[in-house]
């Protein structure tokens, strides 16, 4: 156990040399390893904020059914009966419209306009949600609400949310691909890295394997090189979006204030930080993995 | 006394078809001193490599103690090799590190606490006469510093068998007088010592058992 601990304090010490023996190539490494990983790391971040953007909008679908101002409350009622008893309808609800007006005050800010208000503009409404996966009940249960008395105008609210929730699914597909593609590419650079290291340092393993060095020993300072490459390049991708963030943020918010709401973008959590420079720190890790292997069995007697 | 290394009916064929050893049996004591002699060619290099698995016999077996090489796991050879202390033809010294941190490679390789190391490396050094050359570099050693250094750094692990190969092919007659009588004095402690020359001149100084070898075959 002690042998053990000192290997690997051994092991880290120079790989510690050896990074610090070469700074500007192992800085350019680093860099090309954090370029590879802020691309899909900003563009996790900027669906991250879009998703928190779209978070308090409705998903299920929903119908909204507003009527003619004429209509009484028996009429609405009789409506809403029709409406309850068709298949893939989960609920309905009635707004009537002084419940809408006070919706409106509290939720948008526009007491002054409201108040100014002689009478209430405003229709009674029936919102219908439906159960999910009942494919066409939308139409269906559009054109039926379409045909009822004193029905004034029918909206399906959830199109233009699902159409947005498709392209953001897509966008995180993409995302994925890409990040698999610089993953890979992370891979290939600490491979191509820890392969020079190697052949820079052939005759001291080929000496240190005749004098019974194991694979293990061989291997550690490689490995601990490709795993701290990883994690350095992790930071510095961290660092660069940061960065980016911080110069949209401005723009961000003037851009939120211009509309009357307040956004922020929000960067990385703890957590997610941490797991993404694991993540750098195991593919660093892999790439001298492979490398050192191929060395080591490339170079076997036979 | 138990055999110290055992060969049995060994034969080895590089790829290419070249026939380096041939049906070749004979067995060294433990303590024992046994020179293998014979021109370049005969087989000699080989018949040292087999013993630390650098090579791989093509048939028959190699007993190390009783370890049989011919058929040792892959992870097994580090340890096999920690057992013996190897003299290269070709020295293979690291130009880019001191004299000490030569000798103290062994030891780190083998996870050897840093204080008791340094230790022994010096101690090594001291055996061999190069202890004032500690902080050179090998470069700037003579030929004879240089194959003293190697033996340094051959048992400075303490291996039970040392095996040299050519270690007189550079090196002048006082030189070669030296390097001799180190492994003379490492045998008298009961070191096991295999090595390998073409030098008479280096036979007849320690007289010991002879192993001659003509083209891969044993004379």
């Amino acid at each position: 156990m002690r042998r053990w601990l000192r290997h690997h304090a051994q092991s880290f010490a120079q790989t510690l040399r050896k990074l610090a023996a070469s700074p500007v190539s192992s800085g350019l490494n680093v860099l090309v390893i954090a370029i590879a990983l802020a691309l899909p790391l900003g563009g996790y971040v900027l669906l991250a904020n879009l998703q928190a953007l779209l978070q308090g909008l409705p998903v299920d679908e929903q119908i909204s059914v507003f009527f003619d101002p004429a209509a009484g409350r028996r009429d609405v009622q009789t409506v809403e009966q029709v409406l309850r008893s068709q298949p893939g309808v989960r609920e309905v609800r009635f707004v009537s419209k002084d419940a809408a007006l006070g919706r409106l005050r509290r939720t948008a800010q526009l007491e002054d306009i409201v108040a100014a208000l002689k009478t209430n503009p405003l229709p009674d409404a029936l919102i219908v949600t439906l159960a999910a996966g009942a494919p066409g009940a939308l139409e269906r249960i559009t054109a039926t609400a379409r045909a009822q008395p004193l029905v004034n105008h029918v909206q399906g609210d959830a199109d233009w949310a699902r159409r947005l929730k498709a392209v953001l699914s897509l966008g995180r597909t993409g995302l994925m691909l890409l990040a698999g593609l610089l993953g890979v590419a992370l891979v290939a650079v600490t491979f191509n890295t820890i392969r020079l290291q190697i052949l820079t340092q052939r005759e001291e393993i080929e000496v240190s394997r005749l004098v019974g060095a194991t694979d293990e020993y061989i291997r550690g300072p490689f490995f601990y090189l490709g795993a701290l490459q990883g994690l350095m390049g992790g930071l510095a991708s961290l660092g660069i979006v940061a960065t980016f963030l911080a110069l949209l943020d401005g723009d961000v918010t003037t851009l939120a204030g211009l509309y009357g709401t307040v956004f922020r973008v929000s960067g990385l959590g703890w957590s997610d930080s941490a797991a993404f420079l694991l993540f750098g720190a195991l593919l660093g890790w892999l790439g001298a993995f492979l490398s050192v292997s191929r060395h080591l069995h490339h170079s076997d007697p036979r | 006394m138990a055999a110290a290394i055992s060969f049995s009916q060994v034969s080895k064929r590089y790829p290419g078809g070249y026939e380096a050893l041939y049906g070749v049996s004979f067995s060294v004591e433990a303590g024992e001193m046994v020179f293998v002699t014979g021109h370049s060619g005969a087989g000699k290099s080989t018949l040292l490599k087999l013993i630390a698995a650098i090579e791989r016999a093509s048939s028959g077996t190699v007993l190390v103690g009783s370890q049989n090489v011919s058929a040792l796991r892959r992870a097994a050879v580090p340890f096999l090799r920690r057992n013996l202390g190897l003299v290269f033809q070709d020295q293979k010294l690291l130009y880019d590190r001191s004299v000490f941190d030569n000798v103290m490679l062994p030891l780190m390789a083998t996870g050897q606490a840093a204080r008791e190391a340094a230790r022994r490396a010096r101690a090594a050094l001291d055996k061999v006469g190069l202890l004032s050359r500690e902080k050179a570099n090998p470069v700037s050693l003579s030929g004879g510093e240089q194959q003293r250094l190697c033996i340094a750094r051959a048992v400075v692990n303490r291996p039970a068998i040392l095996l040299a190969d050519e270690p007189s092919s550079s090196l002048d007659a006082d030189s070669t007088r030296e390097v001799m009588e180190i492994f003379r004095s490492f045998n008298q402690v009961g070191v096991t010592v295999l090595v390998a020359t073409h030098d008479q001149a280096a036979v007849a100084q320690l007289s010991p058992r002879v192993i001659e070898l003509r083209q891969g075959r044993m004379a």
